[in-house]
C-alpha cells in the first residue's frame, strides 16, 4: 500500500483518471443537452461503439487522427438524425428505443470490425502535447515542470476539449436563446410550443449535439487506446446516461461524476498493477462506481429533479 | 380487419429490417438469397437444428414473458442481463453445496434457487424505484454491472474450478452435477427439460396478468397509478412484485443457461454477453414484437432464436459475421417501437371510415413512460 502512497504515483495515478474520465465525460455531457430538452437517449453506448470503430477504421487507413475524430463525429450525426426520427416525429417509447440504437450499434460495429479489419491491429494513440505535430516543442517543457506537469500537460487535445465542453455546456443552456428553448420544451413543451417554440425542431437539434458528442466520445476512447474490439465501450455510455441524473442535469456535477469513474478506474488498475489487491478485490472494486451511483441516485432521487417533460413526447392539442 | 392491421404492422417493421439485413448481406458481396437460405437452413434444416433454436428460444421466451410483467406495471426493465446472471449463481451455488441429492429433488431447488436469485436482482430496484423514487432504468442498468462483476469475482475465486486454480485459470466453475442437469427430452437433440418449461412459464404468466386478482393490479398500476392508489392498490408494493416477477423468470433463463449447456457448468469471458448471449436485450426485442403479450412472446421468441442460431450457419456458409444478427435485433426494436404511430394512424383511417371503436390492439401503443413521477 505505502508504494502507491507517494506523491508521484498518487500524480500519475490522478493524470491517469482524467484521461479516463474523457469519454465519460463527452458522452455524458451530450445526453445532458438531450435530456434537458425531455428526450432521454439510451442508445448512446452503441452510438459510442459505431463512432469509436469509425474513428478505429479511419486511422487505420488513412493515419490521420483529425479525420478520424471528424468520421466519428459524422457517424454520431447519421445516429442522431435516425433517433431524432424515432423519437421525436414517431414518438416512439424513448427507454427502449435507446436499447434498439444500443443493440444496432454493438452488433453493427462488430460486423464492420470483423469484416473490414479481423484481427487486433494497433493504430497511433491520439499524441500528448509535447508530441503534437509542429508544435510539441513548445509543450516540452510545461510537461517537464515537477508533479503538475504530468498531472495537467501530459494529455492528449481532445482531454482539453472535453473539459473545455463544461463551461462550453453550461453557457449553451443557459446563456443563449437556443439553451432557453430546449430547457423550455424540456419543462413544459405546451408552454413553449404556445409561445412559438418549435418543440420538434429544439429537440432534433438538442439530440443531434448528443449523438455527435456520443460520436466524439467513442472516437476518442478508440483513438486513446488505440485499439478497437467487440464491445469496446464496455457499458460506458449507458454509465454516461447514469452521470446526468448523477449530476443533477447540471454539466459541473456531471463533469465530477465523470472524474470520480475516471479515478475509481485508475485507482483499480494501479493497485493491480502494483499488487496492492489481487483479481479478486480488483472484480469487487469494479463494482463500486455501480454501487455509488446507485447510492447517489438514491440520496439525489428525491431532492434533484430532472426536467418534467423527460421522456415525454409532445403532442400538439 | 382491426386485428390485422394491428399484426401487420410489426410485421412490416421487420421486413423492413430484414431489408435492410439484405442490402447489408448483398453490400458484404454476398447473395441475399442464399443469405436467407443459409438462416433457414441453420434455424430448420435439421432436427437438430430445430432443437438448437428451441433452446436458444429458451432464455429469449423466459425473458420476455417478465418483460412483459413488468412493462404492464409500467416498469421499464432493462436488468434482465444481470437477473439472468443472479439466477445462474444461485442456482449453480444449489448444485455445487448439494450435489449428491436425487435428481427429482435437485432439479426442482436448483430452479428455485434460480428463480429466487433472479427476483431478489428483480426486487432491488423495483424497491429503489417505488420507495426512493429512483429511475429503474438506471438501477437495473448498474446492477448489470454489479452482477457481471459479482460473476467475475466469484468464478474467477470462491467457485472456480479447483482443476484451474494451478492450471490455466479459465474463470469457470467445475463441471455440475449430473443430478442437476436438465434432461433431454429427445434422444440425441439438445432439446431439453428448459423448452417446456419456458412455454409453461409464459403461460402462467398470461394467467396471472390476465386472469388473477394480482395481474389485474399491476395492470391496474401500469395503467394509472393515481386510479389504482385511490381504489385502494399499494403502487409501491405492486411494481416491487412486478419487478421480483421478472427478475425471476429471468433468473430462471440463468437456471437454463447453465443445466441446459453441455458442459454443465457456469462460464465467464468478463462481460455478460460472454454467459448470456445477450438474452437479457434480446428478450426485450421478442417482447416487443410478441407485442408485450406474454402468450405472442412464444412463437416472437422462436422466430429470434431461429435468427440467431441461422446467423452461425450464415457465418459458417458465407462468412458473414453473426453480429448481423443482434445489428437486426436493434434494427427491428427500432421499427417495431415507431410503429406504434404508423398504428395509430392506420386505425384512426379504419375507425373514421366504419365508424367503429377501435378494440385491439391493446399492446404498445400502452407501452408506459418511464417517469420516476409516475410513482412519486
Amino acid at each position: 500500500m505505502s508504494q502507491f502512497f507517494t506523491l508521484s504515483v498518487l500524480i500519475a495515478t490522478l493524470a491517469t483518471a482524467i484521461k479516463f474520465a474523457v469519454p465519460y465525460l463527452l458522452a455524458a455531457l451530450g445526453e445532458t443537452i438531450g435530456q434537458r430538452s425531455g428526450v432521454l437517449n439510451l442508445g448512446v453506448d452503441g452510438i459510442m461503439l459505431l463512432g469509436a470503430f469509425g474513428a478505429y477504421y479511419t486511422v487505420l487507413e488513412t493515419d490521420s487522427h483529425l479525420l478520424g475524430l471528424i468520421v466519428g463525429i459524422a457517424i454520431g450525426l447519421i445516429m442522431g438524425v435516425l433517433y431524432a426520427v424515432v423519437t421525436v416525429f414517431l414518438h416512439a417509447q424513448q427507454g427502449i428505443s435507446g436499447i434498439g440504437i444500443f443493440l444496432f450499434g454493438l452488433g453493427f460495429s462488430d460486423l464492420l470490425f470483423q469484416e473490414l479489419v479481423g484481427t487486433t491491429k494497433p493504430v497511433k494513440p491520439l499524441p500528448t502535447l509535447d508530441k503534437l505535430p509542429g508544435v510539441g516543442g513548445i509543450f516540452e517543457p510545461l510537461i517537464e515542470i515537477e508533479y503538475l506537469g504530468p498531472l495537467l500537460f501530459d494529455h492528449n487535445l481532445m482531454t482539453y476539449t472535453a473539459f473545455l465542453l463544461v463551461p462550453a455546456v453550461t453557457w449553451l443552456l443557459n446563456k443563449t436563446t437556443f439553451g432557453m428553448n430546449v430547457r423550455a420544451v424540456g419543462e413544459n413543451p405546451q408552454a413553449a410550443d404556445s409561445l412559438g417554440v418549435s418543440v420538434a425542431r429544439t429537440r432534433f437539434i438538442a439530440i443531434m449535439f448528443g449523438c455527435v458528442l456520443a460520436g466524439l466520445a467513442g472516437a476518442t476512447l478508440a483513438l486513446q487506446l488505440a485499439v478497437f474490439q467487440h464491445n469496446l465501450t464496455n457499458g460506458i455510455g449507458f454509465i454516461a446516461v447514469a452521470l446526468v441524473y448523477f449530476g443533477a442535469w447540471q454539466p459541473r456535477w456531471v463533469m465530477a461524476g465523470a472524474l470520480l469513474y475516471g479515478l475509481v478506474t485508475a485507482t483499480r488498475l494501479r493497485w493491480q498493477s502494483l499488487d496492492i489487491i489481487p483479481q479478486g478485490a480488483s472484480d469487487i472494486a469494479a463494482m463500486t462506481p455501480a454501487i455509488i451511483t446507485i447510492l447517489a441516485l438514491v440520496l439525489l432521487a428525491r431532492r434533484a429533479r430532472g426536467p418534467a417533460a423527460l421522456t415525454k413526447p409532445f403532442t400538439r392539442h | 380487419m382491426k386485428r390485422l392491421v394491428g399484426a401487420s404492422v410489426p410485421l412490416l417493421a421487420a421486413l423492413v429490417a430484414f431489408l435492410f439485413g439484405a442490402v447489408m448481406i448483398l453490400a458484404l458481396g454476398e447473395n441475399p438469397l442464399s443469405g436467407l437460405a443459409a438462416i433457414i437452413d441453420g434455424a430448420f434444416g435439421t432436427g437438430d437444428r430445430l432443437a438448437a433454436t428451441a433452446v436458444r428460444a429458451v432464455p429469449l421466451l423466459l425473458v420476455g414473458a417478465g418483460i412483459t410483467i413488468a412493462f404492464r406495471a409500467n416498469v421499464i426493465n432493462i436488468g434482465g442481463e444481470g437477473q439472468i446472471i443472479a439466477g445462474a449463481l444461485l442456482s449453480t451455488v444449489v448444485a455445487l453445496v448439494i450435489p449428491d441429492t436425487p435428481k427429482v429433488l435437485l432439479i426442482p431447488l436448483v430452479i428455485l434457487g434460480g428463480l429466487i436469485g433472479g427476483a431478489i436482482w428483480g426486487a432491488i430496484p423495483g424497491a429503489l424505484k417505488a420507495y426512493a423514487s429512483v429511475n429503474e432504468i438506471l438501477s437495473t442498468i448498474m446492477l448489470n454491472i454489479v452482477a457481471i462483476q459479482l460473476m467475475n469475482y466469484l468464478l474467477r475465486g470462491p467457485m472456480i474450478d479447483p482443476i484451474e486454480v494451478d492450471g490455466s485459470r479459465i474463470p469457470q466453475t467445475e463441471r455440475l452435477t449430473d443430478n442437476a442437469a436438465l434432461p433431454t427430452l429427445i434422444e440425441g437433440t439438445r432439446l431439453h427439460l428448459g423448452v417446456p418449461i419456458a412455454i409453461v412459464a409464459a403461460i402462467i404468466v398470461y394467467v396471472i396478468l390476465w386472469r388473477t386478482p394480482l395481474g389485474f393490479k399491476l395492470r391496474a398500476v401500469g395503467h394509472n397509478p393515481d386510479a389504482a392508489r385511490a381504489a385502494g392498490i399499494s403502487v409501491e408494493r405492486n411494481i416491487v412484485k412486478a419487478m421480483a416477477m421478472s427478475g425471476a423468470l429471468s433468473g430462471l433463463a440463468g437456471v437454463t443457461l447453465v443445466f441446459g449447456s453441455e458442459s454443465l457448468r457456469m462460464v465467464t469471458d468478463g462481460g455478460s454477453a460472454g454467459f448470456t448471449g445477450s438474452a437479457g436485450f434480446n428478450g426485450i426485442v421478442a417482447a416487443l414484437f410478441g407485442a408485450l403479450h406474454p402468450l405472442w412472446t412464444i412463437p416472437s421468441s422462436f422466430l429470434f432464436g431461429s435468427l440467431l442460431t441461422g446467423a452461425t450457419e450464415l457465418q459458417r456458409e458465407l462468412q458473414i459475421p453473426n453480429a448481423l444478427a443482434i445489428a437486426l435485433n436493434g434494427l427491428i426494436v427500432l421499427f417495431v417501437v415507431s410503429s406504434d404511430k404508423v398504428r395509430d394512424w392506420l386505425a384512426r383511417r379504419l375507425d373514421s371510415s366504419t365508424g367503429q371503436k377501435v378494440d385491439e390492439p391493446p399492446a404498445p401503443d400502452s407501452t408506459p413512460e418511464a417517469t420516476p413521477e409516475s410513482v412519486a
